[in-house]
């Protein structure tokens, strides 16, 4: 059973196992200096459908599917998903999901959903509610900009701090079973609002809310930076990591930098890519980042303990018309391996 | 210690690379000046068929927004935009690719929902506000010349 720790911390005594986990990406993503992690790279953006919604439900499922073979179950073994993307009504998801028949809870966490739907799955794990839960998300590029932004043919210019919405899927199956990935810990995060208004500069709107989460967890469980190896945030990008690590030593006298790395800074080559502007975003960033390399170098034994902070931008089409500011949200999962 | 709003703000502005105005200005300045040399380029071409003033004036925007409408969909229209920015989207051209872009991106929603209910969705306030002023600068040249 999950136990509290602190005010804001669950353990999960049972630590439960990660026993598969598939990220499958877009052609940029696969390109990126990750490009040989991944269990499958799209080069047709459409993935053989015919439109942009369609094409992620189907990368949905396809990661969905492999996590499940990996961990070699069938999807009628699974007691529960939890899983959304940034989709209106969770859509990508939805019609992704429909024909696996596992029991399914849509979830939206913005660019957070990966960690979000994995500490759902995990505390369904440790509770025994579920033997085996399963965690996904996904975002693409076309369907993020039809809903978010302008359409794709339209010839705007990108602001420097706008961030590139990945192309990609992730999905965890979570057990109660021995496993070399073990989820030891999960935080809920607090909204945080410290009051920017550029949707194109979401990394901004979010490092006040990793800030909180990171150092809400480190109070809770006693511990400090070195006793990780790898504080690994979501979508933050180069604008949002920055500010992270001067709000951790400003407001909590923290200083991450060390161990802190950045999924959005990870999935593409910020050099050479073209149009990347300060890093990756997009649920299927941390989802794909997080089940290829990371969940890889855990079980390996590279990695002993990583506090993966899945972060979202709370906004939505209509906010910022309305001149509402951007609301961030971080949640955070401790994976611990060897 | 606890960082404010505003405070905040001045730490997201710092930390936030600015947009290169300079190149971004000189490159607008070239590729639009292009765009119109080539519709005085135009406007020369349709003189020399024999066509009269009022034609030639009305030729030039026809050729340039169908010219424009093709590259949107060819997909090469929004490589040329990310470096012209204004240089493109200023001219006619910018509103021939505001028109077409959507109604590409919404074919998906079907004919009339999609392509047609959102194919002035970038347009349709230069429109909305295009005729008012239109209709206002009207209303006092008539009283004007009464």
């Amino acid at each position: 059973m999950p136990v509290r720790q602190g005010r804001y911390t669950m353990m999960l005594p049972s630590a439960p196992g990660i026993a598969g986990y598939a990220a499958v990406v877009g052609k940029k993503e696969g390109e990126g200096p990750l490009g040989k992690e991944f269990d499958y790279i799209y080069e047709d953006a459409m993935a053989g459908e015919k439109s942009w919604e369609k094409a992620e439900s189907v990368i949905h499922r396809d990661a969905v599917s492999r996590a499940i073979s990996k961990a070699g179950i069938t999807p009628q073994d699974a007691d529960v998903i939890f899983a959304g993307d940034l989709l209106n009504q969770c859509m990508g998801t939805t019609f992704g999901v429909r024909e696996l028949g596992i029991p399914f809870a849509g979830l939206y966490g913005a660019c957070s959903t990966m960690s979000l739907s994995l500490a759902a799955a995990a505390v369904c794990v440790d509770s025994r509610i579920a033997e085996i839960a399963v965690a996904s998300t996904s975002s693409h590029f076309c369907s993020a900009e039809k809903q978010f932004r302008m359409p794709l043919e339209y010839g705007g210019q990108r602001t420097p701090t706008a961030q590139w919405t990945a192309t990609a899927a992730g999905s965890v199956v979570v057990t109660k079973a021995e496993s070399k990935a073990r989820i030891e810990k999960i935080l809920i995060g607090r909204i945080q609002d410290y009051g920017i208004k550029d949707p194109n500069n979401m990394g901004a709107a979010m490092a006040p809310a990793a800030c909180r989460t990171i150092a809400d967890f480190l109070a809770d469980t006693n511990t400090s930076p070195d006793d990780y190896d790898m504080i690994l945030t979501g979508d933050l990008g180069s604008v949002g990591s920055q500010l992270l690590c001067e709000l951790m030593i400003k407001q909590e006298n923290i200083d991450i930098g060390s161990v802190h790395e950045d999924c959005g800074l990870l999935l593409y080559d910020m050099t050479n890519q073209k149009d990347v502007g300060a890093g990756g975003s997009g649920c299927g960033c941390s989802g794909a980042v997080l089940c290829s390399s990371i969940l890889k170098k855990i079980e390996n034994g590279d990695l002993k303990k990583v506090l993966f902070v899945g972060t979202g931008a709370l906004l939505s089409s209509v906010s910022p018309l309305q001149s509402e500011t951007i609301p961030g949200i971080a949640h955070a999962v401790l994976i611990s391996g060897g | 210690m606890a960082i404010t709003g505003g405070e905040y703000g001045k730490m997201a502005k710092k930390a936030s690379p600015p947009t290169n105005k300079v190149k971004n200005g000189c490159f607008a300045f070239l590729i639009g000046g292009l765009i119109c040399s080539f519709g005085e380029g135009l406007g020369m071409i349709y003189e020399g068929i024999g066509l009269n003033a009022d034609e030639v004036k009305l030729m030039i925007p026809v050729t340039l927004v169908v010219i424009a409408a093709i590259l949107t969909a060819l997909g090469v229209f929004d490589n040329i935009a990310c470096y012209a920015g204004a240089g493109t989207i200023v001219p006619i051209t910018g509103f021939a690719n505001s028109i077409v872009s959507p109604a590409m991106e919404y074919q998906s929603e079907g004919r009339i929902l999609g392509t047609g209910a959102n194919m002035f969705k970038i347009a349709g306030p230069v429109l909305v506000y295009g005729t008012a002023a239109a209709v206002i600068y009207g209303v006092v040249y008539y009283i004007l010349n009464m």
